[in-house]
């Protein structure tokens, strides 16, 4: 146990640094509102996902009704669907700690899990799965309560520190490029995206991207392995 | 500032973003096997949304002036060449991130 927590702390050491950067980030805006240590740590707790509790605060400022609450909600985290879909043999039978790990299933959490992770071996894979889960949600509570509490006393200029996530991403997607031979799902996730940006704008993209990539992904045909 | 309307906000928000996240294995926990289109695209979806989560990552960035996509432009590409030959993601993502920090707060 004490073997597999290790490497599930290795294993997350990029998101630690990401999700304290985020959650900090997140921790002072939400202060700057108005909005406590409390409100940071029962976010963090039961919403736990970045981009959504950004927009949340705009929410919140705005006392905003609880179906715009809603529909909103629907469409920043609509993409999780997709995450679900993948993890789905992973965690059959998985048994009472399944209810966390789908609840957890966070961008960073579902993009260190759902490639086969060979450092695992599989009599540890369930452990290794709840630990990366459980130590990247307590990184991100960490990270937002603190900048909930270090925001109203120290003022300093963290502009531009939320790339961390761009890079994260940036860095998984070319692990998954580097070893793979087909590149097809890769270049239809960016291209397609890319496209529904240019055509749909910042605001409403990720929908009509997520239809396109699952419509084309279905249509493909030849050998899976390594796509 | 913690009012009931404050909490049901955050209830409200929990609630769907954790429904989201259930929603495929509720669905699909039905029948003991997965339909073979669902696992295949459970397969090649983790390398279509990597890409599609760079792209959302980059959503913001305009090209209406010099300001609005070098630093990220130039920080994804030292991301990517750092990684492509260190293979070393928290390099990589320390140098990035600096270096956006730097490009975004002094040189623009």
């Amino acid at each position: 146990m004490r073997q597999t927590l290790k490497k599930a702390f290795i294993a997350t050491v990029p998101v630690l640094a990401g999700y304290l950067a985020l959650g900090f980030g997140f921790g002072i805006i939400l202060n700057a509102n108005g909005y406590g240590i409390f409100v940071a740590f029962i976010m963090s707790l039961f919403i736990y996902a970045g981009s959504m509790q950004y927009v949340a605060v705009g929410l919140l400022v705005s006392d905003a009704s609880l179906i715009t609450v809603a529909v909103t909600t629907f469409v920043v985290n609509v993409r999780h669907l997709f995450y679900g879909i993948s993890m789905l043999d992973k965690y059959k039978g998985i048994g009472k700690i399944k209810a966390y790990l789908m609840f957890a299933l966070t961008d960073e959490t579902y993009s260190l899990l759902c490639n086969d992770n060979p450092i695992v071996p599989e009599s540890r894979k369930k452990q290794y799965y709840f630990f990366v889960s459980l130590l990247d949600h307590m990184y991100w509570i960490i990270g937002c309560v603190l900048g909930a509490t270090v925001g109203s006393l120290v003022k300093f200029n963290s502009e531009g520190i939320d790339f961390v996530l761009t890079a994260l991403f940036v860095t998984i997607f070319l692990e998954q490029w580097l070893t793979s031979k087909k590149h097809v799902s890769a270049i239809i996730g960016v291209a397609v995206t890319a496209l529904c940006l240019i055509i749909f704008g910042s605001e409403s993209f990720l929908i009509p991207a997520m239809i396109m990539i699952t419509i084309l992904l279905s249509l493909y045909k030849e050998g899976n392995e390594n796509a | 500032m913690l009012d009931l309307h404050t909490l049901e906000i955050i209830a409200v928000i929990a609630i769907v973003t954790a429904l989201l996240r259930i929603f495929p294995f509720i669905v699909f926990s039905k029948s003991a096997k997965t339909p073979k289109i669902v696992e295949k695209l459970g397969k090649l979806l983790p390398f279509a949304v990597m890409g599609m989560l760079v792209v959302y990552c980059l959503k913001d960035i305009s090209f209406t002036s010099v300001s609005g996509f070098l630093p990220p432009l130039i920080s994804c590409i030292i991301v990517g060449v750092t990684y492509t030959w260190k293979r070393n993601t928290i390099v990589s993502i320390v140098l990035g991130v600096v270096c956006n920090m730097i490009l975004v707060q002094i040189v623009f």
